[in-house]
């Protein structure tokens, strides 16, 4: 029942978007792994990789459409969901790595024998067991979204000021894990990682199930935000973004809704981080950077906000634009970067996908009318 | 006061040299003479004689001497003074200080001392500058004794405290001369007394003083050193305290600077304007041309050359917020997250744009001579530097004020934020209100700009260390209100700064950020909120 619940809540297009993104998760790495070296359509291990990480940033920016699309917030701290995740993942992933450190201490990571600690902090347990670590990477990222927006949306802190809040948030956060004392690694952060569940991260055969499982994470976001935003549930929402006073007014608690959808997204967030991390095999403070929390909300700008399709395809736009820039021509990826904020607000308010749907429309038309 | 230093040292000298004469001058060459010739035992005599004549310039060559770097050169028995220079010595004749060009150990004798002849070279360095004709070097004669505690100058101390006229190096010298008191065998009245003149001074090296006297002695004088020095230490915490607060109104200045062209934009017009520390940038920029062309062309300008930066930075800043106004922000407006988004992309756009042309790394801009440097007011310790731009940003802050409430410009920004419909309605053309708010919002950033030249790094990466934090200042003290952005900055400032020795530097601005996260759920419109009936 609830599979049909989840089903029945996507449009056509969306039903065949999923399978597109499972598509790609599944063809992708097989593609490395199947197919003989010479082959034309093997992908690289280094592309399978880029896809991995590309799907994370995709399920980041459905979180941030999920609560600027749809329920009006702009969040400008989606990052540091996005990287407390990746932080639990790479306290599991150290604690994996054992006497194989440079210091080769059975019990503490690398950079705290550097320190000079003598014992694990408190926080610290318990990550050495992959089933305490998951439902961390869930939990952590939650129940700061819970905090934050419980205070704010109960005393109506909206629009910009919640902005400014979400941001000032990510930027204590970073200049927080930027401090050894934080017993995170400080400026270096957590790398060096061996073995996931038992499986080398460097491998091709892992690096190809992570890309299928970050497909999988995706397509399992789609369709949950694809039931909530087609139920009831959805509508109200988007009547909170669209007429806040009015919804409350009519007698509906406004911050309970903001305050779900919140919490929701900044799981998915954090997923989306744990995912990335054993990928790119490494995560320091600088994700937590209140850049990197602007340019996943460009990802949804430009692909698309208030739509599910939209967050996807902007995120694999821009980045795509960044990996081929960065390394082409690295001066110019700045002035692209700020041209496309510019461009995309000033001149595509509905994104890449708007743009579609308004061609779709007019030909439709235009064949109406010739057939009339 | 630009001029006015260099010309007292000169007049200074120049009535010196006129009033020695050249009679002295021979006279110290047949001192120095005496000082060079002769063995070691006739050398404690010519160096009392030395001390004796009261000449000025006799001190470098005692210290030279003190120090083995007295020499006499062998082809003329010329007495120079010899400092390492690479593999040879470069030399300078002894009494006229002029340069003799440079020689190697071989062809020069240094004339020999002895630890008893140091002690005597002390002493006599001391009586020299005690009893100096130049004002600023008996108090820092003075002033080294107190911490020396060299008892040998005691007697060369009485002396010149007879002497002495200006009561306040007479104050500084018997300080000195109680500080070395406490350290010899004196009796105990004598002692209470001294105690009593080190307490008054009340700063950290008298209350090091009366901590050994208290830790030394006994009966009555440990008792009256011990409450001194409790009474010195919690001088000494209030002092501190003020010190905190100063350096908590310095940073809150720069933190107004930076945040109050925010706050006319976002509070005018509400527009989040991401690319206000980038405006910052650009004034600093301005200032690094302005200093850039100065150094070239002319050097002599150097001094003023912030003060002729000041309006060309808040023109070019201006000029380019209203361009930025015209040709993006207009068609934005009514969408506040579209705009913060719009101008984001700006903030990128300026930063890669000055990296290509100045380049990545930090340019140098320097201070002028009257930035330089610190003064002592009581036991605060304040940098002229940071003095000049709390009077900056409080000049800024007060013309801002002035400009809003005296002028019809100001009277239109203020009827536009009030209420926008209703200003349009009687006539005012609000585009063009809207478009001079936010060019004289960049202005002030430029303005602001050329202020943190002065104490940040000038580099693409300037204007972001300060939006945040600008930010924070403005909803703080609440948006539309510029008192509340002044009281919100120097509390902030005063706050961050309270925190540090507590929590240290990064973690008093992570608890900072954290109080102001609570402080918008508590009101969120900020401490002075605008009074009005609209709703969102």
């Amino acid at each position: 029942m609830v599979t049909r619940f989840l089903w029945q809540g996507m449009t056509r297009n969306l039903r065949l978007f999923v399978l597109l993104v499972l598509a790609v998760g599944i063809l992708v790495p097989l593609s490395n792994l199947l197919l003989p070296a010479d082959s034309a359509f093997r992908m690289p291990s280094w592309a399978v990789q880029l896809v991995g990480k590309y799907l994370c940033y995709a399920s980041l920016a459905l979180a941030v459409d999920l609560v600027w699309g749809f329920c009006g917030i702009l969040t400008l701290g989606h990052a540091a969901f996005f990287a407390l995740g990746g932080y639990c993942m790479g306290m599991y992933l150290m604690r994996q790595i054992g006497t194989r450190g440079v210091y080769g201490n059975p019990v503490l990571p690398d950079f705290m024998v550097f320190l000079n600690y003598k014992e694990l902090p408190w926080f610290w347990h318990g990550f050495d067991s992959f089933w305490f670590a998951a439902p961390m990477i869930v939990l952590v990222p939650s129940v700061l979204a819970l905090a934050l927006g419980w205070f704010a949306f109960r005393s109506r802190v909206t629009g910009v000021y919640l902005s400014i809040i979400t941001q000032a948030m990510t930027f204590a956060l970073l200049l927080a894990f930027f401090r050894n004392d934080m017993g995170l690694g400080g400026n270096n952060g957590m790398t060096d990682f061996k073995d996931i569940l038992g499986y080398s991260v460097q491998s091709d055969t892992t690096r190809a199930v992570l890309c299928f499982v970050s497909a999988l994470a995706l397509a399992i976001f789609l369709v949950i935000s694809a039931a909530i935003v087609g139920s009831r549930f959805g509508k109200a929402l988007t009547a909170v973004r669209d007429a806040e006073s009015r919804m409350r007014f009519l007698g509906y608690r406004v911050e309970r809704y903001k305050l779900f959808v919140f919490v929701l997204s900044a799981a998915m967030a954090g997923v989306a981080g744990a995912l990335y991390v054993p990928q790119v095999g490494i995560i320091n403070p600088s994700e937590f950077s209140p850049g990197n929390s602007i340019e996943a909300v460009l990802w949804v700008a430009v692909g698309g906000r208030g739509t599910l399709i939209g967050p996807v395809i902007g995120a694999f736009i821009v980045n795509f634009g960044k990996t081929w820039l960065t390394g082409a021509l690295p001066e110019v990826w700045l002035f692209a970067l700020g041209a496309l904020f510019i461009v995309v607000t000033l001149l595509l308010p509905k994104g890449v996908v708007g743009l579609w749907n308004q061609f779709v429309n007019r030909s439709r038309e235009r064949r109406a009318r010739a057939a009339a | 006061m630009l001029l006015h230093r260099p010309l007292s040292v000169l007049l200074s000298v120049l009535a010196s040299l006129a009033l020695a004469g050249t009679a002295l001058a021979a006279d110290l060459t047949a001192l120095v003479g005496n000082l060079t010739s002769g063995g070691l035992s006739e050398r404690a005599a010519a160096i009392t004689a030395l001390a004796a004549s009261g000449e000025e310039r006799a001190v470098p060559i005692l210290e030279a001497l003190a120090a083995g770097q007295l020499y006499t050169r062998n082809s003329d028995k010329l007495a120079v003074i010899g400092k390492v220079d690479g593999n040879r010595l470069a030399l300078s004749e002894a009494i006229s200080g002029k340069s003799a060009g440079s020689a190697v150990d071989a062809d020069l004798e240094r004339v020999r001392v002895n630890n008893r002849l140091r002690g005597v070279i002390e002493a006599a360095v001391g009586s020299l500058t005690l009893m100096s004709p130049n004002p600023r070097i008996r108090a820092e004669a003075a002033d080294s004794l107190f911490t020396r505690r060299d008892a040998t100058a005691l007697a060369a101390l009485d002396e010149a405290l007879a002497a002495e006229k200006d009561p306040r190096i007479k104050r500084s010298m018997s300080e000195a001369r109680a500080a070395i008191v406490l350290g010899s065998d004196a009796p105990a009245s004598q002692k209470l007394a001294a105690i009593a003149l080190v307490r008054d001074r009340a700063d950290r090296d008298s209350l090091g003083i009366l901590m050994t006297v208290a830790a030394a002695s006994d009966g009555e004088v440990k008792t009256a050193a011990a409450t001194a020095a409790a009474s010195i230490e919690q001088s000494l915490a209030a002092w501190q305290m003020a010190q905190n607060i100063w350096y908590g109104i310095s940073l809150g200045s720069v933190l107004l600077l930076a945040a109050i062209g925010l706050a006319i934009t976002f509070g005018t017009m509400g527009v989040i304007n991401m690319a206000h520390g980038e405006m910052v940038m650009l004034g600093a920029y301005t200032t690094f041309v302005v200093q850039d062309v100065i150094r070239t062309s002319a050097p002599h300008l150097f001094d003023v050359s912030l003060v002729i930066a000041l309006p060309l930075a808040f023109v070019v800043s201006g000029a380019i917020g209203i361009l930025i106004e015209r040709t993006i922000i207009r068609f934005l407006y009514g969408r506040p997250l579209d705009t913060l988004l719009a101008t984001w992309g700006l903030s990128l756009v300026l930063q890669q744009a000055v990296r290509s042309i100045f380049g990545s790394s930090n340019r140098e801009v320097g201070a002028p001579s009257w930035m330089s440097g610190a003064f002592q007011l009581g036991q605060l310790n304040i940098t002229y530097g940071r003095l000049w731009i709390v009077v900056f940003a409080l000049i800024v802050f007060a013309s801002l004020i002035l400009l809003l409430r005296k002028t019809p410009l100001g009277l239109y920004m203020r009827a536009v934020t009030q209420n926008r419909p209703m200003a349009a309605a009687v006539g005012i053309r609000t585009p063009r209100v809207d478009a001079l708010t936010f060019g004289l919002g960049s202005g002030i950033a430029g303005l602001a700009g050329v202020a943190l030249s002065q104490i940040d790094n000038v580099s693409p990466n300037l204007g972001q260390g300060y939006i945040i934090d600008s930010f924070m200042v403005v909803v703080f003290g609440g948006v539309g209100n510029l008192f509340g952005t002044l009281i919100g900055a120097l509390t902030l400032g005063v706050v961050n700064k309270f925190l540090e020795p507590y929590a240290g530097a990064v973690l008093g601005k992570i608890l900072v950020l954290v109080f102001i996260i609570m402080f918008i759920q508590r009101r969120p419109r900020g401490l002075f909120a605008l009074k009005g009936r609209s709703v969102e």
